[in-house]
């Protein structure tokens, strides 16, 4: 069994909450069966105090295997570098102290959402906490374990990134590490696992027609693009919210609002507000990842010119007031 | 643990876990009881700071990460903000919408206290020897129980309504300060109420073992005691009841009886579902709430502030100061009126006036047991509702109305979070927000002490706590701390 130990540090929460809505009828079970055991976990276990005292020094001590320490919120390292925004209760200590000395025993480290990745919502702005992830302070390499941080199983820290995390992100790869099916190869340019990073948010948006178009939504409900007006990061964030969706057959531009690219690093300072496009000359500045802006350009007043009134119609309504015609004969 | 030279214990307790963050608490022991108790909230974040300077509808994105456990309502409290800043009329779709979004949040999270967090605490092996051990062992053991499970699977099922309300859960961006981005059609609302009778099934089954409106109707001690006695251990809420009543959990862990909510659900007509209201236990009266006599007192906070400059949230100050001497906690004191209050499940029925709990408050005060009756009757009495609203909603009707942001004001945005009273106080200028302050429901509950050295509600409430020798982290005080179902990341934010 893969013995996984998770903190959590300066964060909401909510990757654990997620992990908590994965898609099975029976989660302990799905764990054991994938060969996962949760050595300890903040919403999940019986122990604390002394006991999970004794825990962290038995991983410590090498007399339980730690094979992932998953670490989920934002390192803390102020003020003036002591830590003390976050010391662990009932011990004195900094919680960054017993993060950089379990990650020296731990076979594979784990970060567990943006927060503990680059630092995400707590670095916000002039970052009060010093908050930063586990190997990156947003997108520059370092955090609190360095640059050159290894742990004892080869890996750099895993990123498994997102505000929150899929559930499904977080079990794949902790089947995967319990599967020893898990290397280098398999983690993008960030760290983070490909199997969910080698896709854009954009594939299998439900508002793909309005994106071919260029139909805009301009307020919150309306069933229109989101890029245009409203913010939305889709084209380029790295994730599979549409092809793999959430809680049943959620995502966030099915919920109606925009990707704000929560799994990339310093999304959360993306230099404008989160519900606006921003844009020169009325083209958005944020291209669709891999497009030549030309391309755009031109792409996209051609559509534009060539939108159904049908799709023009929905895309400013919050239901179909147009319904696709019937065709006869039948399509083809 | 040491003991100091007048036989007087001192026991530092944490890290505790299922109470979503860090918890420590400092107790001093004396004759086998807790005689003082200092609640330390020990993680600082600074999100009032980091509003600061952001175009005020970036708080819709920023604040439901202060938590993952009760992230719609903050999201419900930021957008209520914008609202009255906007001056904004919600349409009654939307209106609904955030209801049901609110509604299948605050249900989650009572029913994740009960199975996850709480009733382990009763598989401890301080209890084995006990007869009712074994079996709080097969129902409630963490990752095992048979029913803790059949919890966690029910619990699923239940947030796929937030998925296609929301888009997903935590932290979704559909509560809006018009409405709800995400309009509902007809064949979604069909399949939510299947979902929603999925839900009312298990409640009623395993929770409860008695029709959710046969539980809701429960009026007097005299119809809970019988309607107990019936069948005993039938479904978890009679099993606890005889297990408290065994424990004394019924005398354990008072409050300070002044019991404070912001109103539950809204109708669209100003009025609430659950009302608002500051109800007194000496008066017996449900007085009106005065939102301006709330203060946030930093006097025992690692943050500027002290006695003589107790602040009104919409003047508040948050600026760390990590060396202050006699500080203990990074959470301010907030008092309404100058005084403490306890918020939360029994606050919200206390306020609403629901006649069983006020009836048991009459005879013992609140207490564990009361807290926990009052989280699992709360299921019963919002789920009818929940079914209601998803009848109200039109669907091809607006969810959403466009609110224009002023570029400058001062506003507040209140809603009742599963914990209790939450509520978010902004200044904007220049179409930037200047101030935003947020007093969370344990804030409130796990308060330190404030300039008059008066004990928050939980610092109180574990005064007279049993502790048995050799106990490090007395069973007691666990029972106590989690009858709050605290939330420590909302707590300091």
């Amino acid at each position: 069994m893969l013995n996984v130990l998770w903190l959590q540090s300066g964060g909401c929460g909510g990757c654990s909450m997620s992990l908590l809505c994965a898609d099975t009828a029976d989660l302990p079970a799905l764990l054991h069966d994938g060969g996962v055991h949760l050595l300890w976990h903040p919403a999940l276990s019986l122990q604390d105090g002394a006991d999970l005292l004794a825990l962290l020094e038995d991983c410590l001590h090498g007399r339980r295997p730690l094979d992932v320490l998953c670490v989920e919120g934002a390192l803390l390292r102020g003020p003036f570098g002591s830590g003390r925004f976050h010391v662990l209760a009932g011990t004195g200590r900094p919680m960054i102290d017993w993060v950089r000395r379990l990650a020296g025993v731990a076979r594979h480290v784990m970060a567990v959402g943006s927060c503990a990745a680059w630092g995400g919502i707590s670095a916000t702005g002039a970052n009060a906490t010093d908050a930063c992830g586990l190997q990156y302070d947003d997108d520059r390499r370092g955090g609190l374990l360095g640059a050159d941080f290894r742990a004892a199983g080869g890996l750099p820290v895993i990123n498994v990134a997102g505000c929150p995390t899929h559930p499904g992100w977080v079990l794949d790869t902790l089947m995967s590490l319990a599967a020893a099916s898990l290397v280098a190869d398999d983690l993008d340019a960030l760290q983070r696992p490909r199997f969910y990073t080698d896709h854009l948010v954009h594939h299998g948006c439900a508002r793909n027609e309005y994106y071919e178009f260029k139909a805009g939504a301009a307020q919150p409900s309306e069933l229109g693009c989101l890029m245009e007006h409203m913010g939305c990061k889709g084209t380029q964030a790295h994730a599979d919210c549409n092809t793999r969706p959430w809680n049943g057959e959620g995502s966030c531009t099915r919920g109606g609002y925009a990707c704000i690219g929560c799994t990339e690093p310093g999304f959360q300072d993306p230099g404008h507000p989160f519900h606006l496009t921003p844009k020169v000359a009325g083209i958005p500045i944020g291209l669709p990842t891999d497009m030549p802006k030309a391309w755009f350009v031109a792409l996209a007043s051609l559509s534009k010119s060539a939108t159904p009134r049908r799709v023009k119609a929905n895309a400013a309504s919050d239901h179909v007031v147009v319904a696709p015609a019937i065709r006869k004969p039948r399509p083809k | 643990m040491s003991s100091g030279a007048s036989g007087t214990q001192r026991l530092v307790v944490g890290p505790f876990n299922r109470v979503e963050g860090d918890l420590e608490v400092r107790l001093s022991v004396e004759g086998g009881r807790v005689a003082r108790a200092e609640v330390s909230a020990p993680m600082y974040r600074g999100f009032e700071t980091l509003l600061v300077g952001r175009d005020p509808h970036d708080a819709l994105v920023i604040v439901p990460r202060i938590c993952g456990i009760c992230s719609v309502s903050q999201s419900v409290a930021a957008a209520r903000a914008l609202a009255d800043l906007a001056g904004t009329q919600v349409p009654p779709n939307g209106v609904h919408a955030i209801n049901l979004m609110l509604a299948c949040e605050n249900l989650a999270d009572h029913l994740t206290h009960f199975y996850l967090f709480f009733m382990p605490d009763f598989t401890r092996a301080a209890y084995a020897g006990r007869p009712w051990h074994d079996e709080a062992v097969r129902r409630f053991a963490p990752m095992a129980g048979v029913h803790a499970r059949a919890a966690l699977a029910a619990r699923q099922r239940w947030f796929t309504i937030l998925g296609t309300l929301g888009g997903k859960w935590p932290h979704t961006q559909s509560v809006q300060p018009g409405g709800s981005a995400k309009a509902i059609d007809a064949s979604e609302r069909v399949r939510l109420l299947a979902r929603v009778r999925e839900f009312r099934a298990f409640l009623q089954d395993t929770v409860f073992g008695a029709g959710l409106e046969e539980v809701a109707a429960l009026s007097s001690v005299a119809a809970l005691e019988a309607w107990h006695a019936r069948d005993p251990q039938r479904g978890d809420l009679r099993w606890f009841l005889g297990v408290g009543a065994e424990l004394g959990l019924a005398s354990l862990g008072p409050g300070p009886g002044r019991y404070l909510s912001y109103g539950a659900f809204r109708d669209g007509a100003g009025g609430h579902a659950l009302a608002p209201g500051l109800y007194d236990a000496r008066s017996g009266r449900v007085e009106p709430l005065d939102l301006d006599t709330v203060t946030e007192d930093a006097t025992h906070a690692w943050l500027a502030g002290d006695g003589s400059d107790a602040r009104h949230p919409a003047r508040g100050l948050t600026q760390p100061l990590p060396d202050k001497a006699g500080a203990y906690t990074w959470n301010k004191a907030p008092r309404l009126g100058g005084r403490v209050v306890e918020t939360g499940a029994l606050a919200r029925q206390m306020v609403d006036g629901q006649p069983l709990i006020r009836e048991l408050a009459a005879r013992h005060g609140a207490s564990v047991q009361l807290r926990v009756l009052a989280r699992l009757l709360e299921l019963a009495r919002v789920l009818p509702w929940i079914e209601q609203w998803l009848g109200s909603i039109r669907p091809r009707e607006p969810f959403h109305t466009p609110a224009p942001m002023p570029p400058r004001g001062s506003a507040v945005g209140l809603t009742e979070a599963a914990r209790g009273a939450l509520g978010h106080w902004v200044n904007v200028a220049d179409g930037r927000i200047t101030s935003y302050q947020i007093v969370a429901p344990t804030s409130w509950n796990f308060s330190p002490r404030d300039a008059a050295g008066t004990p928050g509600a939980l610092e109180s409430a574990l005064v007279g706590a049993p502790v048995q020798p050799g106990e490090a982290g007395p069973v007691a005080v666990q029972h106590i701390v989690r009858s709050f179902d605290p939330c420590m990341v909302c707590t300091v934010h």
